[in-house]
């Protein structure tokens, strides 16, 4: 017996030029699960996203992806049309994945209203605030039930009220079966997924779920209220200062998941000093 | 802010381009080409006299065939289907000249030509009677119309529809198109077929306006007319999609839309003469479809041509659609397939998907 679909990507490497992208990342996407991509600007989300999405074949490596009929995208430009209205963006993509109208009209309906874009229904999508055009986005992208979601920074300048709306959606589309993976620069985003992968530079340095990353965070952190002298180890956490001590063992604050993140790329960048 | 904007212009080689070289290109282009002068005028001259006719008759005129056999049916047929630009037909009492009018330049030219061998000798011995067909007035709007409905198209096939593809491409969504369930034919043919439409209805309205307004005669065959019109738009289409996969934006679609616009309307017989414009400048002219689009619905609408004798414009101007169209669809397949390199297939051009502003 088989185990539910598991999505993914295995050793894959992409260059542009002599720029390295992606070098030898691996990624599984469980159905039923969100899957975090987290990282900073050139960290190689996109790239990754891209050859998950078969919008980018990788130089090597292999990706494990439905068909294109099975699949959603969100690229990062949000791939809606500002110059048709929500229902036409919908129409448009629900023609394009062989949705019967009928079919796509309701589940379009059910979808806008609880986004609470029923009544922009009508609007041109270049009409719409930021928000709003996530939203959409993201409604066409998993319209017709993919197995296997892919979105693009849903989130990034979203307002929490709209940041809510998308997640409520995104769990929806996994609540459903689907393996949902998304990149953010948002650690509370990733939090939230089943699992995440970090990476920086177009290099993986953790994966798991949170729990996992946050227990294999080397040394120790203490906490400051003063300004370090030396920074190099030190980052701003509200008004106080976290400080990796790779070689201590006795942590005065617990950390979460942004500090595991931030110390596995002072880590990585230590190790290639 | 003037440094910035020369950093800027500095960067923009296309632009760069334009500014320098464009106008020495241009400048060299119109000097050979900006011309209405017509040195020779070729000429038929059929009936018993035609071979003294060919004897008598001193530059500018060409005699190019005689035919002291053939009547006035066979010097008009010379005219009609373009293979020469007057005609002399003798037999009669007094011999009679035909002018072809839809060759504008040569048609004055000619009839200049004759005013003065006939005042200074060297011309015909009897003052011959004059007929110009096919645009007795020499109006310039019967001649220019046919040609401006090329100049339509190449406006709607080539600009609108580069600005069109690479609007997708700009705004992320024909990323969107690649990883949809769609052929890259299906997404070629619905990028192109509107627009294809679009420019089959401006066709209709100019050529509409140019009969009930400019009294424009259609004398020819529709069908023939719209077997060219179809050949042509293949192609501009196609000239349109392969600018637009060579663009990064519109700007730069608009930029090249213009710069294969310019020499269609400076170099195809449009406004200047063919045999007008100098040899080592002329040949460009046959690498352009509206040359052939031209030649056509100026043939088909003033001269009633048929096809038999415009075959070359056809085979030409269907060669360049299959060299266009075959670039234009390798190129666009090669946004629309990405991940068929995985698979040794075609396209998949890697650094050419990479969307505008998608960081890595």
């Amino acid at each position: 017996m088989t185990g539910p679909a598991q999505w993914g990507a295995s050793g894959i490497f992409v260059a542009y030029g002599k720029t390295v992208a992606l070098a030898d990342v691996s990624l599984s996407a469980p159905a039923g699960q969100v899957t975090a991509v987290v990282g900073g600007d050139g960290a190689g989300k996109t790239t990754l996203l891209r050859c998950l999405a078969g919008a980018l074949a990788p130089d090597r490596g292999s990706v494990r992806r439905p068909p294109k009929e099975r699949a959603g995208y969100l690229p990062a430009s949000s791939g809606i049309y500002p110059d048709l209205t929500v229902t036409e963006n919908l129409d448009f993509r629900a023609t394009g994945y062989g949705m019967s109208r009928a079919d796509a009209r309701e589940r379009a309906a059910a979808y806008l209203d609880r986004a609470g874009l029923a009544a922009a229904a009508d609007r041109l999508a270049g009409q719409l605030s930021g928000g709003m055009r996530q939203k959409l986005a993201v409604i066409a992208a998993m319209l017709h039930q993919p197995e296997l979601l892919v979105l693009d920074e849903p989130t990034t300048g979203v307002d929490p009220v709209s940041r809510s709306g998308l997640w409520w959606l995104i769990a929806h589309a996994a609540a459903q079966g689907c393996a949902v993976v998304l990149a953010t620069t948002y650690l509370d985003d990733a939090e939230r997924a089943a699992s995440v992968l970090v990476l920086d530079a177009g290099i993986a340095l953790a994966s798991g779920t949170g729990e996992q990353i946050v227990a294999a965070m080397p040394g120790a952190l203490r906490e400051e209220t003063a300004r370090p002298a030396d920074t190099t180890r030190a980052w701003r956490r509200g008004g106080r200062w976290r400080v990796w001590d790779p070689a201590g063992d006795a942590a005065s604050v617990r950390p979460d998941l942004q500090d595991a993140v931030t110390v596995a790329a002072l880590a990585a960048a230590a190790g290639q000093r | 802010m003037i440094v910035k904007e020369f950093r800027q212009v500095r960067r923009d080689r296309r632009t760069l381009a334009m500014m320098i070289v464009l106008p020495v290109l241009l400048l060299v282009v119109l000097g050979y080409a900006a011309s209405f002068d017509v040195k020779t005028i070729t000429v038929a001259a059929s009936g018993p006299q035609a071979a003294i006719v060919s004897r008598q008759l001193k530059a500018p005129f060409d005699i190019t065939v005689t035919a002291p056999g053939q009547g006035r049916a066979w010097a008009q047929n010379q005219l009609r289907d373009g293979k020469v630009e007057m005609a002399v037909v003798t037999g009669g009492s007094k011999p009679e000249v035909l002018i072809d009018g839809s060759q504008l330049f040569a048609a004055r030219a000619a009839l200049a030509a004759l005013a003065a061998l006939a005042h200074n000798g060297g011309g015909l011995p009897v003052t011959p009677n004059v007929t110009v067909l096919y645009n007795p007035g020499l109006t310039t709007s019967d001649i220019m119309i046919p040609g401006l409905c090329g100049v339509v198209l190449v406006f709607v096939g080539t600009i609108i529809t580069s600005l069109g593809v690479v609007r997708e491409r700009q705004s992320g969504t024909l990323e969107q198109l690649a990883v949809m369930p769609l052929r890259p034919a299906d997404v070629f043919l619905g990028k192109i077929v509107p627009y294809f439409l679009v420019a089959t209805v401006d066709l209709a309205i100019v050529l509409g306006v140019g009969i009930a307004i400019f009294g424009v005669p259609f004398r020819g065959s529709p069908a023939v007319f719209a077997l060219g019109a179809l050949l042509f738009l293949f192609v501009t289409l196609g000239f349109g999609v392969l600018i637009s996969s060579v663009s990064q934006n519109q700007g730069q679609a608009i930029q090249l839309a213009m710069m294969t616009l310019l020499p269609q309307i400076l170099l195809s017989g449009l406004i200047f003469p063919l045999t007008s414009i100098a040899a080592g400048v002329r040949w460009i002219a046959y690498f352009l479809p509206l040359t052939y689009f031209n030649q056509i619905a100026r043939g088909v609408m003033l001269r009633a041509e048929p096809i038999g004798p415009l075959w070359q414009s056809f085979v030409f101007l269907g060669l360049l659609g299959v060299l266009v169209v075959t670039g234009a669809t390798l190129r666009f397949r090669g946004y629309l397939a990405p991940a068929g390199r995985e698979h040794g297939g075609p396209g998949g051009n890697k650094a050419v998907a990479h969307p505008q502003g998608a960081s890595a």
